[in-house]
């Protein structure tokens, strides 16, 4: 099966945007992918971009499940402590390429729902486990849950292998982990129990950059000014976060004041709106 | 259908630029509008000129325009609707500002038009220019009016030399209780309009235009009675029930507004010639106690009626201020620390006023409202106009029991921009 995911992209944000609930999606996707047949046009090397993205995401959902393998052994062997100390690092690799996991039918919500996103004998994934570890301290009763969620990501490494990338995910793509940033990570929303959205705001940023510098070349070529102003913003934006790195990782949002998280969303909008004009290069 | 509807629906779709209204005919009719003729189109249209929205034409009266020898948005009668936002830059190169005040003033000249911004409103794989939410509305009389402040002349910009005397934070007032969100900011954006949507669009797409530049500081939007609630457009009450407005300066005597508004190539900063100064002053009224006191002590709180608006002692609204008046005992009718005796003192001193109510949903701390009056005045010299005014208001006035004052801002607006010229050219 060959999923054609710029389609499913453009469906994916009006059917997943918070929610989980995905029922729709194939015939929103046809409605989509009327608007995306033209693109393309002003870029020559298109495979070669698209490979590179695609080998990215493939090396990453292989980091995910090794990583996601040694975190669901923590909790399978009742150890809270290594458990809660994999589980943010373990999900950058996830949140590098949520966009095109979030296209994948059900293992969206499967990985990463939050409660309340979907039904209560629906919610499992990560965040059902973080609830354990942190509200309860336990890794009691998260093992079914944990196996589960190796399974949902050996899934989604297999489904991987079978997406072919189109150029307007990668536009589009982009935009929307910014988005994914701006709507749950800067207020706090994504991480409710274990407050390390700061790991998932650098993932989903170091996911929009990859897509940056994959399209960097061609977009210098046909708009070298908004080139310029995508990378300084990107800039700005890293720095900023830098300053809240803890170790290997980052600080609780918990300790991030009012005054922070604006800085941050203010940067990440000053970012993002530039960024969503990359669509020049596919043409009008 | 006339000749001249005709005429008319046919040039409005090949006039440059597209009005939003056009657009929105255009895009009722789909891709074979312009094949329809004119006939067809104005049919279409015609069908609905004589709802909501108004005639086929954009009525001229309707639009303000942008450019100009002054900004609007100052002298001129104020519309129903505002939104004020004050911003802070970001960047620190000066190229970036002049930049965004380039683009500010196309996407403003555009927005007093009534047309929809920029070019990239129909590409499916771009965000459109224009957000999109005033598309099909008349212009609606939209003034947009930029200034800047203190700030602004930091060190950033290199600009320090060029801050003119007139522009420096406010000392303290008596009764102040200034909160540092609804303070400051390095650029100031009045937007008026008779549609709020309208003012909104206006601030929204400018935040947006601004983005990697310059953010929001803060914002406020204000309302006073609409248009078509008082088609005779008598002077609005604010939110004690008080017509306010009857004492200011009349905007249509050149040689008045030029002594109390507009600044002067004499008056020490030539780039500010034909400018003004402006404060803006977020003040929170105690409607709750308001409410509670009587029309006696509210009446001799203003020194003025509150149903006629007229000086007290006096029948009608516009009828002479005499503070010498007394009342058998030998009172003054108007008492001395009313808010009028307070304001007006000898009458040598005055201001622009061009305040708007606001609302702004509930005090979660005490359950009151957070409602007001967001003071908004144009004068031609602070130090000598506003400033001396409110010390002696803040100290004595007898208002200062019903209101707080908890924002403060000013900026100054500058001169008119010629088309061609952006906002601020005179000083970058
Ligand atoms: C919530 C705050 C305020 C309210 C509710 C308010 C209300 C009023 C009212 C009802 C009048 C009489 C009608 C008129 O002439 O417009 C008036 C007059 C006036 N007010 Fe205020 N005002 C407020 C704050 C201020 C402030 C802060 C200033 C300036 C520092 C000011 C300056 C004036 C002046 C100059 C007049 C005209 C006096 C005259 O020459 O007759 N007001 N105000």
């Amino acid at each position: 099966m060959k999923t054609k995911l710029a389609a499913v992209m453009l469906a994916s944000a009006v059917v997943f945007a918070g929610c989980g609930s995905n029922n729709n999606g194939a015939d929103q996707a046809k409605e989509a992918s009327t608007n995306t047949e033209q693109s393309a046009s002003k870029v020559e090397n298109w495979d070669e971009i698209t490979g590179q993205y695609r080998d990215f995401a493939l090396d990453q959902t292989d980091k995910l499940v090794a990583e996601t393998d040694k975190f669901v052994q923590a909790v399978k062997s009742g150890d809270v402590e290594t458990a809660k100390s994999l589980y943010a690092p373990t999900r950058m690799y996830y949140e590098r390429i949520e966009p095109i996991a979030e296209a994948l039918g059900d293992l969206d919500p499967n990985i990463d729902a939050r409660e309340n996103d979907v039904e209560e004998k629906d919610w499992r994934g990560f965040h059902r486990i973080e609830q354990s570890l942190w509200v309860n301290n336990t890794t009691a009763g998260a093992e079914d849950y944990a196996s589960q969620l190796l399974d949902d990501t050996k899934t989604l490494r297999a489904l991987i292998e079978t997406v072919e990338v189109e150029p307007s995910l990668l536009v589009t793509g982009a935009v929307e982990l910014l988005n994914e940033v701006s709507s749950s990570k800067v207020t706090g929303e994504e991480e409710r129990y274990s407050h390390t959205d700061l790991y998932d705001f650098a993932a989903n940023v170091e996911g929009a950059r990859k897509i940056y510098e994959l399209l960097k070349a061609e977009l210098n070529k046909q708009d070298a000014e908004l080139e310029g102003q995508i990378g300084t913003s990107f800039d700005n934006l890293e720095q900023a976060l830098a300053t809240y790195k803890s170790g290997d990782g980052y600080v609780s949002y918990t300790d991030l004041k009012e005054e922070d998280t604006k800085k941050l969303s203010q940067l990440l909008d000053a970012l993002a709106e530039p960024l969503s004009q990359m669509g020049t290069i596919l043409g009008a | 259908m006339t000749t001249d509807d005709k005429k008319h629906a046919g040039d409005s779709i090949l006039e440059k630029p597209v009005s939003r209204r056009d657009l929105l005919r255009l895009a009722g009719v789909g891709g074979a509008g312009l094949l329809l003729g004119a006939s067809g189109v104005g049919a279409i249209f015609g069908a609905k000129g004589s709802t909501a929205l108004g005639a086929a034409k954009p009525s001229s009266e309707d639009q303000i325009d942008f450019y100009g020898k002054h900004q609007a948005g100052i002298t001129t009668p104020p519309q129903d609707f505002l939104m004020f936002a004050s911003f802070d830059l970001t960047t620190n190169s000066i190229d970036d500002v002049r930049k965004l005040f380039k683009s500010w003033t196309e996407a403003s000249a555009a927005m007093a038009k009534g047309v929809m911004i920029g070019e990239v409103n129909d590409n499916p794989n771009l965000p459109p220019t224009d957000t999109g939410e005033a598309a099909g509305l008349n212009p609606s009389k939209t003034t947009i009016t930029f200034g800047v402040g203190p700030s602004f002349f930091d060190a950033r910009f290199g600009l320090a030399s060029k801050r003119p005397a007139v522009l420096a934070d406010l000392p303290a007032f008596g009764g102040d209780e200034l909160r540092e969100e609804w303070c400051g900011g390095d650029i100031g954006v009045q937007v008026s309009a008779n549609d709020m949507q309208i003012a909104f669009h206006a601030i929204r797409n400018l935040a947006r235009i601004a983005r990697g530049k310059a953010v929001l500081r803060w914002t406020q939007e204000g309302f006073q009675r609409t248009g078509g609630a008082d088609s005779a457009g008598a002077t609005p009450r604010n939110l004690m029930g008080f017509k306010d407005g009857t004492g200011n300066p009349d905007t249509k005597d050149e040689a008045v507004m030029n002594e109390v508004v507009w600044a002067q190539s004499g008056d020490g900063t030539p780039w500010m010639a034909g400018g003004s100064y402006m404060i803006v002053r977020r003040i929170r009224i105690r409607v709750e106690v308001w409410d509670r006191s009587t029309l006696g002590d509210q009446e001799a709180t203003f020194g003025r009626h509150r149903d006629s608006g007229a000086p007290i002692g006096s029948k009608k609204e516009f009828d002479p201020v005499d503070l010498s008046r007394k009342d058998g005992k030998g009172k003054p009718l108007i008492p001395v620390n009313s808010h009028v005796a307070l304001a007006r003192g000898n009458g040598s001193v005055k201001i622009l006023r061009r305040s708007y109510s606001y609302s702004s949903g509930m005090d979660n701390r005490t359950g009151q409202f957070d409602a007001g009056l967001l003071f908004i005045c144009y004068n031609r010299d602070t130090r000598k106009q506003f400033i001396p005014m409110q010390q002696k208001l803040g100290q004595m006035d007898a208002l200062n029991e019903y209101i707080v004052h908890n924002g403060s801002a000013v900026f100054a607006c500058f001169p008119g921009v010629r088309e061609g010229g952006y906002i601020g050219d005179t000083l970058l």
